[in-house]
């Protein structure tokens, strides 16, 4: 065993940093876009109705609702995602790609699959919130064009497998290295994870919409949207946490503390993210309880990992800050460098998502599900996790990645400081909010302000869910004034451009068992466990199809 | 927790588990035990239930014949009750339940449209009401009060509008009511 292997750098070519920056226009722009109607239905909770501004193009709450959904959860995080793990595996590997071409027609099916889903949306022909749970039924536009952002970004996959493959080949006896290692497991979940929404949209919705068949099953098409729906909060979390592991211990000054546990902890949450789908559905006709149980104690064991998550951040974390002179309990968070607003940014994220897990160990335990399901509890949670932990932190990743590949510096970094803790106030007191409305029996998707069975006793949390929206609206307005200005400012001098930041890991990674760095038996012990915590319940479903739902279009 | 001097000897391979992180490991590991015990328990002991596979109807035609085609309250024993309650866009038929303190109401809902939700304010009851579905949960009010019982699942533009409500009330004033 020889652990000096040699391993190489390379910063990425100028074509390279152009297509990563493409995602991250899309990405950005969605963001902006989508998170307009946020506040707009924080607002609308204490009657102050902005709606009326944006007619006729926005027809209602729940169209804006739908564009929220989309633009902010599925389209801002997947550009995003792809472009960012594109970064990864580059500079990861050190190598290019090795089919360029592969990335880049992944990258244009998306868009178009983008466009495509735009179009009815703003037409109000596809008002049925970014779950188009049916018999709501939304134009064939609506679907086709989802399902082409889902095989564009698994086009984006390909080229990331067979750059991985190449690499392997090159490397045959060198651990991969982290970021990309990490960066090509994400995804593989998200292809194996996305089958169910492919064969809901393929077999069903897709058919149904051009009236080749007239009606659906609905609680199967509920199945299979959830069989995708939860790996899908991994497939946002995971490279939120290269950040975590990979990076932000290196920009904090420090080094990541466990190489082999962190590889642990991915595969764990890639065979564990997929068969906890009916946790989603406690509260579901037509799915036996005994499988509700079978999802939800295992839905439990992903806290393993999210421990092993927890340990290995922090201990990173505190190690730069002894590094830094830190001292005593808590003497080495102050040590941070709280000044870099691109990891305040993360330390923030990371902290709202502390709470943000603990609830979540509640949505998962069945009978408190029983309380909170469909309340304003659980935007109210996702908004920790997707809408913080995710949001704020990659927006800490673009405060170092846009001045990386627009060769710029990035413009005020005190007032990116400023965004950063707007956002994390704004969320505290919003979701705060949102959590207590929901255990007060709020709905959600539904504009409270207009509902007549809302209590006195409610009027106080409305109000703080609006004031938190506001700050939220003023901290995405700063984030759009500062990568607009940062984007579109002088190039800078190279040595004020920052670098992607790797961090090392304490001990060398040859040293990582080779079990942690091999694919295929990961793969297969995810397959199996999806067949066997899935497939009877999905077979007993798709045998006992009942197409009896027909089409409604009730807004 | 010191990295090695970067030209030590060649390391075997291991998992390199730094003490402290293997004592977070156990931890981790009983605290999961104890939250799996917990909702086994709860689920199962202690008989807090969610709804499971109940019934499956025809949304078009639960209007015309079986028990849907009758929403409504009816007495099934001394003291129990059953509900059949239909949904569409955007009420829920019957739109008042009433019962007397004490009673335990077996409530069976579904759909004649789009997907809805059935939650009552202040209660464990919570189901998804899926067309084609029969989502079935039961439970004993004993407060006397107003409950409403909320859409909690976007049905279309009426959404917001779509609730009913239970009253409970003493069963000497239900039973005047010639319930
Ligand atoms: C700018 C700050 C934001 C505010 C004030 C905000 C506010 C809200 C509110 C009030 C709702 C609930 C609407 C309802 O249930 O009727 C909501 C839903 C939602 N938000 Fe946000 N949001 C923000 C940013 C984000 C971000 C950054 C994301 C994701 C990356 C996100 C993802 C979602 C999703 C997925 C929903 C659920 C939509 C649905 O139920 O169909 N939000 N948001
Ligand atoms: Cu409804």
């Amino acid at each position: 065993m020889t652990i000096s292997i040699e391993r190489p750098t390379r910063e990425l070519t100028d074509a390279e940093k152009r297509f990563v920056g493409w995602h991250m226009l899309v990405a950005i722009i969605a963001l902006l876009v989508g998170s307009i109607f946020g506040p707009m239905q924080a607002l609308q909770y204490s009657n102050v109705d902005l709606y009326q501004y944006l007619e006729p193009v926005i027809r209602s709450y729940y169209q804006g609702l739908t564009l929220h959904g989309v633009l902010n959860a599925l389209v801002w995080t997947t550009f995003f995602i792809v472009g960012f793990t594109t970064l990864t595996t580059i500079k990861g590997l050190a190598r290019p790609l090795s089919y360029p071409k592969v990335n880049w027609a992944g990258f244009w099916v998306m868009v178009v699959g983008l466009v495509t889903t735009a179009v009815p949306i703003l037409l109000n022909q596809a008002t049925v919130l970014y779950t188009f749970y049916p018999p709501l039924q939304a134009s064939w536009a609506f679907y086709l064009g989802l399902t082409l952002v889902v095989v564009g970004s698994w086009v984006s996959g390909v080229g990331f497998f067979l750059t991985y493959r190449d690499w392997r080949r090159e490397n045959p006896a060198t651990r991969s290295p982290f970021i990309a290692f990490a960066g090509v497991l994400n995804m593989a979940m998200w292809q194996i994870a996305t089958l169910g929404v492919a064969v809901e949209i393929l077999t069903m919705l897709l058919p149904w919409s051009l009236g080749l068949i007239d009606a659906t099953d609905p609680e199967l098409a509920r199945t299979y949207f959830w069989f995708t729906g939860h790996p899908l909060v991994y497939f946002w979390l995971l490279p939120a946490y290269i950040s975590w592991y990979g990076m932000l211990p290196k920009q904090a000054g420090g080094k990541l503390f466990s190489d082999s546990l962190a590889r642990l902890a991915f595969w764990l949450f890639l065979i564990v993210s997929v068969p906890v789908g009916f946790h989603h559905q406690f509260v579901d006709p037509g799915v036996p309880t005994a499988w509700k149980w079978i999802h939800a104690t295992l839905t439990y064991s992903v806290f393993f990992p999210s421990m092993l998550t927890a340990f290995t951040v922090i201990a990173s974390l505190e190690y730069a800050g002894r590094r830094r002179g830190g001292t005593g309990l808590v003497g080495w968070i102050r040590a941070l460098p709280w000044k870099d607003p691109s990891v305040a940014a993360q330390l923030l994220a990371g902290i709202l998502f502390l709470f943000g897990g603990i609830g979540g160990l509640t949505n998962a335990s069945y009978n408190l599900n029983l309380i909170i399901h469909n309340t304003a509890w659980v935007p109210g949670h996702f908004h920790l996790t997707v809408a913080t932990a995710v949001t704020l932190s990659f927006m800490g990743i673009t405060y170092w990645l846009v001045p990386y590949i627009t060769g710029k510096q990035l413009v005020s970094p005190r007032l990116a400081l400023v965004q950063v803790w707007t956002w994390f106030v704004g969320m505290v007191i919003f979701s705060n909010a949102m959590h207590v409305l929901g255990l007060l029996g709020a709905p959600r998707r539904t504009p409270l302000g207009d509902a007549p069975y809302v209590p006195e006793e409610w009027n106080g949390h409305l109000l703080r869910t609006s004031i938190g929206g506001t700050i939220l609206l003023v901290s995405v307005l700063i984030y759009g004034w500062i990568m607009l200005r940062t984007a579109t400012g002088p190039k800078a001098d190279p040595e004020d451009v920052p670098g992607i930041p790797i961090a090392e890991s304490l001990r060398d990674p040859q040293l990582t068992p080779l079990w942690l760095d091999r694919f295929k038996p990961w793969l297969i012990a995810a397959g199996v466990l999806i067949v066997v915590a899935y497939g009877p319940q999905l077979w007993d479903q798709i045998t006992g199809i009942q197409l009896n739902a027909p089409g409604w279009t009730p807004w | 927790m010191t990295a090695p001097p970067a030209n030590a000897e060649p390391q075997k391979e291991s998992m390199g588990i730094d003490p402290y992180e293997r004592n977070w490991i156990r931890f981790s590991i009983v605290l999961l035990v104890v939250f799996l015990t917990a909702v086994t328990v709860a689920g199962f002991a202690m008989g807090f239930q969610v709804p499971g596979e109940e019934a499956r109807v025809d949304p078009a035609t639960i209007t015309e014949a079986g028990p849907f085609a009758n929403p409504g309250v009816r007495q099934i024993a001394p003291g129990e009750f059953e509900v059949y309650v239909v949904s569409r866009t955007f009420n829920f038929d019957p739109a008042e339940i009433v019962v007397p303190q004490g009673a335990t109401v077996t409530i069976y809902v579904t759909s004649q449209d789009v997907q809805h939700g059935f939650k009552i304010t202040d209660t464990n009851v919570n189901m998804q009401v899926v067309p084609g579905q029969v989502s079935k949960l039961t439970y004993t009010f004993d407060r006397v009060g107003e409950f409403p019982y909320i859409c909690h699942e976007y049905c279309g533009i009426g959404h917001a509008a779509m609730f009913g409500r239970v009253r409970v009330v003493p069963p000497s004033e239900f039973e005047e009511a010639g319930a």
